[in-house]
């Protein structure tokens, strides 16, 4: 993958696929109990972002578990297997799905909480998210609000091929379950410069995406790029925007909004997810309660409308947040 | 029969242990000293206790909502299942599963489960797990009637017996789900004969005697364990006492009661040894006084225990 950039200098420019893919690649080499349990995952496809491309060839049918369409088994199987030694990675395709494994996920990943500590679950789930592809209201959310809400699990949410591999391997190496959100609009021309030598981003830790001034803005996934496109739009305008991206939901690096919110004394979420009972809420209600003497203007929240995500283009283009909608937002404080 | 003396004292040991700690339970509860819900296991404890017998001390076993009778045939201690039922600190669960989450994974008791049907596809991956780390360790996946509806049964078994995988179901037919007669929700007499749907080895027995519910088990478990695949095998039997205890039970005609009390797991098994004259009935009688001691002892170690920090809720979340 290796592309001449200018000088003699070799830089590896990687799509978040094929970043996710050497992460997978660099576990699986690493650590004979990590395999990955999933639908399609295996010879003849590669999932439906091609991440999985070529693993089947290199580690076979005993590491790439290729399942029936029976997301309940596959969950309680990584969970079980989790739970006795081994390191899962269960491919779930669309978070839509999980609502298929819902007991897994609600009452059955708690099982080191229920048992006082007596077991590690070393469990990565991952699930594809977002719009973008009129998949309509089956295959499109992200689910952000319901998944804070189950308790046990860690959430992780890249916006860059380079944090992507970085978080995923964390995720992988955690000794707790895991959810690792891919938006399906980073799978396409977007590149990060990926080191050869091998790292980690450590689970929890917000990354300043783009530094400013007079409003925070709090992005994740996909929404990451539409508040930099509305950033640079801003600029021009005299306003600076700091876009924070806090990569993971659960843990969420709290102290790097306060911080940046006593700078800006702003803050607006912008986050691909139905108002009510979203995460953007709960990221609002927590400056509110513990950094209120920083803001100096109401915080803002620019979420999806709170309906099913619908399928012609027009409209899901309207129910999905973008850079006019954050750009009003911001209007309306400064 | 060729079942050697040792093994079946020790299983008449172990069915007097879960009648006694259950009769127990259900004495403590209606004390008011066991918080939250209950569901005994009594007139079930011959299809635990075979199945059980049947495995190595590092095979695994998921449970049920209705599971101190498996984790005690598993080798579960009674003190510290009684301390966590009492919500103590020296409970399996330090005091935050109580009697639904009961674990002891050193024994590979993964846990009895508040879900009805929810141990099926943890069954599977224990046994894919211990496959793939390249041991020869066999899961016992228990369930009962109602959860062989639930479509946990048709996912789990199914890729069970895709894979090949070293599992045996052991399903407690004790005629109830919940409060629901097992002829309201089945079309079939013997729920066994939905093994054939995952064309798995399928076998009916009578759930009341420990002996024939250990030879048809231990069949099953070698087969696991020789890469043979999963089984399915139904334990006829009957519950007791009420869906949890406090469960008025007016869907049970009294004459059907009185039927299984004549069937009783316990009474039939002292019986029969006495009969082959591997335990008289002094013998059975001092047994039986053993495991009193053992119950009081448990109580007490149950009641003595503190209670753990209110702020210790917060622990455990995260390793």
């Amino acid at each position: 993958m290796a592309i001449f950039k200018e000088g003699d200098e070799i830089v590896r420019e990687l799509s978040f696929s094929l970043a996710q893919n050497e992460a997978f690649d660099e576990e699986m080499a690493r650590d004979p109990r990590v395999f990955i349990i999933g639908e399609d995952i295996g010879e003849h496809w590669g999932g439906p972002m091609g991440q999985f491309r070529g693993l089947f060839a290199k580690y076979g049918a005993e590491r790439i578990l290729e399942t029936p369409i029976s997301e309940t088994a596959m969950m309680g199987a990584a969970i079980g297997a989790a739970a006795t030694g081994m390191r899962p990675v269960a491919a779930m395709m669309f978070v839509d799905f999980l609502g298929v494994a819902a007991d897994e996920l609600l009452n059955q990943l708690q099982m080191r909480y229920m048992f006082g500590g007596k077991t590690t679950l070393p469990l990565t789930i991952l699930a594809g998210i977002g719009t973008g592809v009129s998949a309509a209201a089956q295959h499109s959310k992200s689910l952000f609000g319901w998944l804070i809400a189950i308790k046990g699990l860690k959430i992780v949410v890249p916006s860059t091929p380079y944090d992507a591999k970085g978080l995923l391997k964390s995720a992988i190496r955690e000794d707790n379950p895991v959810i690792f959100l891919s938006h399906k609009m980073l799978g396409g021309r977007l590149t990060s410069e990926i080191p050869d030598e091998e790292y980690t981003i450590p689970l929890g830790k917000a990354d300043i995406k783009r530094e400013g001034t007079d409003v925070t803005v709090v992005a994740t996934a996909f929404m990451v790029h539409r508040a930099l496109s509305a950033a640079a739009t801003l600029q021009e305008e005299g306003i600076s925007l700091e876009v924070i991206d806090p990569r993971t939901l659960v843990p969420l690096d709290k102290q790097a909004i306060f911080d940046s919110v006593r700078k800006t004394g702003r803050l607006v979420i912008i986050s691909e997810e139905p108002r009510t009972g979203s995460w953007a809420a709960e990221v609002s209600a927590t400056v509110v309660e513990e950094a209120f003497d920083y803001l100096d203007s109401p915080i803002k929240r620019v979420c999806a409308p709170d309906t099913p995500v619908p399928f012609t283009p027009g409209q899901e283009k309207f129910w999905t947040p973008d850079e006019d909608d954050l750009i009003k937002a911001v209007r309306e404080i400064i | 029969m060729n079942i050697e003396k040792d093994r079946l004292i020790d299983m008449y040991r172990t069915m007097v242990r879960i009648r006694q700690f259950e009769e127990r339970v259900s004495k403590e509860f209606a004390s008011g000293n066991i918080p939250g819900f209950v569901h005994l296991y009594i007139g079930e404890e011959a299809s635990g206790t075979g199945a059980c017998a049947a495995l190595r001390p590092d095979d695994y076993i998921t449970s049920t909502h209705r599971g101190h009778g498996h984790v005690i045939a598993k080798g579960g201690r009674m003190d510290r299942m009684m301390a966590e039922l009492f919500g103590k600190k020296t409970g399996y669960c330090k005091g935050k599963g109580g009697s639904m989450h009961i674990a002891d994974t050193d024994l590979g008791i993964l846990g009895a489960n508040g879900i009805v049907g929810a141990g099926i596809p943890l069954a599977g991956g224990a046994a894919l797990s211990a496959r793939m780390r390249g041991t020869d360790q066999v899961v016992i996946c228990f369930l009962g009637d109602g959860a062989s509806n639930r479509g946990t049964f048709h996912e789990g078994i199914n890729l069970a017996a895709v894979w090949q995988l070293p599992v045996v179901y052991v399903l407690e037919n004790n005629l109830y789900a919940e409060k629901t007669r097992i002829s309201d929700t089945y079309k079939l007499t013997n729920l066994s004969d939905r093994a054939g749907a995952f064309g798995i080895p399928e076998v009916t027995v009578d759930g009341n005697d420990v002996i024939a519910v250990y030879e048809a088990v231990q069949v099953a478990v070698e087969k696991a364990r020789a890469g043979e695949g999963p089984s399915l095998i139904e334990c006829k039997t009957y519950r007791i006492h009420g869906h949890f205890e406090g469960d008025p039970q007016t869907y049970k005609p009294a004459e059907e009661v009185e039927e299984w009390k004549k069937k009783d797991p316990i009474d039939n098994f002292r019986k029969r040894l006495a009969d082959m004259g591997v335990l008289t009935d002094e013998d059975t009688g001092a047994i039986d006084r053993e495991v009193a001691g053992e119950i009081d002892d448990a109580v007490r170690f149950a009641v003595e225990s503190p209670f753990p920090a209110p702020e210790e809720a917060l622990e455990d979340v995260f390793a």
